[in-house]
């Protein structure tokens, strides 16, 4: 058979945004309006390859729904695989919407204090999005590299000394993290002599002894790396401070960057410490738990510490990291099913939260200070056009609303996502799913941390917007449509999710239930046939 | 070999960890080249130390597994120098940048008596 080209749709999220970030370093700075339409229109073009991602993995075009790409036509093993299941097209869906409203909201002013912001955000988004699809160990390294050499440089973005002394920590921590990396995944080679996931996950099950304790050991080391992107307590030291010194389009990038070392986790572990996995079964989830939980009471520490908002926004980050690494750590299909939805709900509402920082802060201040200062150590000849001229009406309305509504969500408060999320997850850890299983204290913690974490969330974020909003004298900021529009983007889509809460589950337990039926998936690899010229299959 | 080898990738990245933790961003670079050097002959012998043995076979002939090396631990490694070469150079400018804006080449971009 030829290769449909709908099966190379599989490439696109990654080759697109990289011949259009190599583009774009072509165009001078001159040309921002253009540079900026390009980028956009990439954006879109991912939105909709994402939508149709999603759509194709939840119907019938493919065997179980997931869409496999061999590159360079190997087969599996030896191949580097490209992998859509509804998970990942799930992920590269909300990568894809958070970039919209993150790009959206840098169209007036933040895209032009400094140089190459748009190719270092598609480059941001090819790292981002080859994470999501491969499912090769090692290619997942370079992947990762390309998402955090971008990152890097977004986060330097308007370079000001903040952003030196936040970047001089983030980079060194990440550098570590990736020689981490590379330990893990030669100490993984060494045992298996494989870094395909499926591969791998096939051979598990038949380790033993020497060669078992060395890939424990590699899993150990590799997960690591992943927990300093997660940010799980002690390994996340460095986040507050990194997403407080970001710019907000940047800093709401950045959110979405914790995810990918969840998805990471979340996918290895099932797969590899299924209960198929042998003697390896069950390795580590303690670890996650418990790790987790501690993670929570960190970040729920810091936002009652915290004076400022990006910190604020950063320890929520934790928080959410946190719930999802226990959720994992406890591991059961209903479990993953809401925490699915809660990263859902949580990664939109923390990146909305991002982006309103800054438009609280001319409240506070309404010359827009900090943008003067960066511009300032930026020696800017061109300065950008200042937010002012026409503005919205009732724009203290509109702030004090979206604040409200993110700190609900944050919270895990009704009406909005943030609730259905909390509930779903008080649900599945109440319902065990195996007749007569008892509740484990580990669980009642967990809930008891939730429940105390939402609280302090909901004190801390109500206790700044009380400062914010009602001390006197405030001043009504000007905000300009493309500054509120992605906002109200991100909010209106986290109501979406509150309405269509049963559809969105019906998804999620399917993506869930994929994840945790990993002998379908390793056969549906590892049964991939080459193409070949003529027309007949090489196998 | 075994040991020549293991003792000093474990040289290499003890003192790499010594650097890193140490408050000049000059240390801190050279530990963290250290600390790769170490990581890359890591991946390198985990395809098995052996004398005189090609990764690659010539054309046309039948391979005999026992004769040859693993060659994926050295394409991995190829790409790690690479990476880790790239990353290392951004961040030798990052550092170059904080000393030009602080005035100081300390992490945190003050003295620590200021």
């Amino acid at each position: 058979m030829r290769l449909d080209w709908i099966e190379h749709l599989i490439l696109i999220p990654v080759l697109l945004p990289l011949l259009v970030g190599a583009l774009l370093i072509v165009i001078g700075e001159a040309h921002h309006r253009r540079k900026f339409a390009i980028n956009l229109g990439s954006v879109l073009g991912l939105l909709a390859v994402a939508l149709v991602l999603v759509g194709l993995t939840d119907g019938e075009h493919w065997p179980r729904g997931i869409g496999v790409y061999l590159a360079a036509n190997w087969p599996a093993p030896f191949s580097i695989t490209l992998l859509a299941d509804r998970f990942s097209a799930l992920m590269l869906l909300l990568t894809a919407v958070i970039a919209a409203a993150a790009l959206l909201y840098s169209m007036l002013s933040w895209s032009r204090i400094g140089v190459h912001f748009h190719s270092l955000f598609q480059f941001l988004l090819m790292g981002v999005n080859g994470a999501f699809l491969t499912h090769d160990l090692f290619n997942l390294f370079v992947f990762f590299e390309v998402m955090l050499a971008a990152s890097y440089g977004l986060l330097l973005h308007g370079y000001n000394l903040t952003r030196i002394r936040a970047g001089l920590q983030y980079v060194a921590v990440n550098l570590v993290a990736s020689l981490v990396f590379l330990i893990g995944v030669a100490l993984i080679y060494a045992s298996t002599g494989t870094l395909n996931m499926a591969d791998l996950a096939a051979r598990v099950a038949d380790l033993g002894g020497n060669d078992l304790t060395l890939f424990k050991a590699g899993m150990a080391v590799l997960v690591v790396a992943f927990l300093v992107k997660s940010a799980m307590w002690p390994l996340g030291l460095w986040l507050p401070t990194a997403y407080a010194a970001a710019s907000p389009p940047v800093a709401a990038m950045l959110a979405l960057m914790t995810k990918v070392g969840i998805y990471v986790i979340l996918r290895l572990w099932l797969l590899v410490f299924s209960d198929a996995g042998g003697a390896a079964a069950g390795f580590g989830h303690e670890v996650l738990l418990w790790g987790g939980m501690a993670t929570i009471a960190f970040g729920a520490i810091g936002m009652l510490a915290s004076q400022e908002q990006g910190r604020l926004a950063g320890y929520a980050a934790i928080i959410s990291s946190g719930t999802l690494l226990a959720v994992v750590g406890y591991g059961q299909p209903s479990l993953v099913t809401a925490g699915l939805f809660y990263l859902l709900s949580s990664t939109l509402a923390i990146a909305a939260f991002m982006l309103l920082i800054e438009l609280n802060d001319r409240v506070r201040s309404p010359a827009a200070a900090m943008l003067a200062v960066t511009m300032e150590a930026f020696e800017f000849e061109e300065s950008p056009e200042q937010p002012v001229g026409k503005g919205i009406p009732a724009a203290l309305a509109f702030l004090g609303l979206s604040f409200a509504a993110c700190a609900l969500i944050i919270a895990g408060l009704p009406p909005l996502s943030g609730f259905v999320a909390k509930f779903g997850l008080f649900h599945a850890l109440l319902n065990p799913g195996r007749p007569g299983a008892s509740i484990d204290a580990s669980v009642w913690a967990l809930m008891a941390l939730l429940l105390v974490s939402g609280l302090i969330a909901i004190i801390a974020l109500m206790r700044f917007g009380v400062r914010t909003f009602w001390a006197s004298p405030v001043t009504p900021p000007r905000l300009r449509f493309m500054e509120v529009a992605p906002v109200i983007l991100l909010l209106s889509l986290s109501v979406v999710l509150t309405v269509r809460a049963g559809p969105v589950f019906e998804y999620l337990e399917r993506a869930s239930a994929d994840l945790h039926r990993p002998a379908g998936y390793i056969d549906r690899v590892l049964s991939t046939p080459a193409v070949s010229e003529n027309g007949e299959d090489k196998r | 070999m075994n040991t020549i080898i293991a003792l000093s990738i474990g040289v290499l990245f003890g003192s790499g960890i010594w650097l890193i933790l140490r408050p000049r961003t000059f240390q801190m670079i050279i530990g963290l080249l250290l600390m790769s050097y170490a990581v890359n002959l890591f991946i390198f012998i985990m395809g098995r130390l052996a004398v005189n043995r090609p990764p690659l076979t010539p054309a046309g002939t039948v391979p005999d597994p026992a004769a040859l090396t693993d060659p994926l631990p050295q394409a991995l490694v190829l790409t790690a120098i690479v990476i880790g070469f790239a990353t290392t150079a951004l961040y030798l400018v990052l550092m170059i940048g904080s000393r030009g804006v602080t005035g100081t080449d300390h992490v945190d971009g003050k003295e620590p008596d200021q």
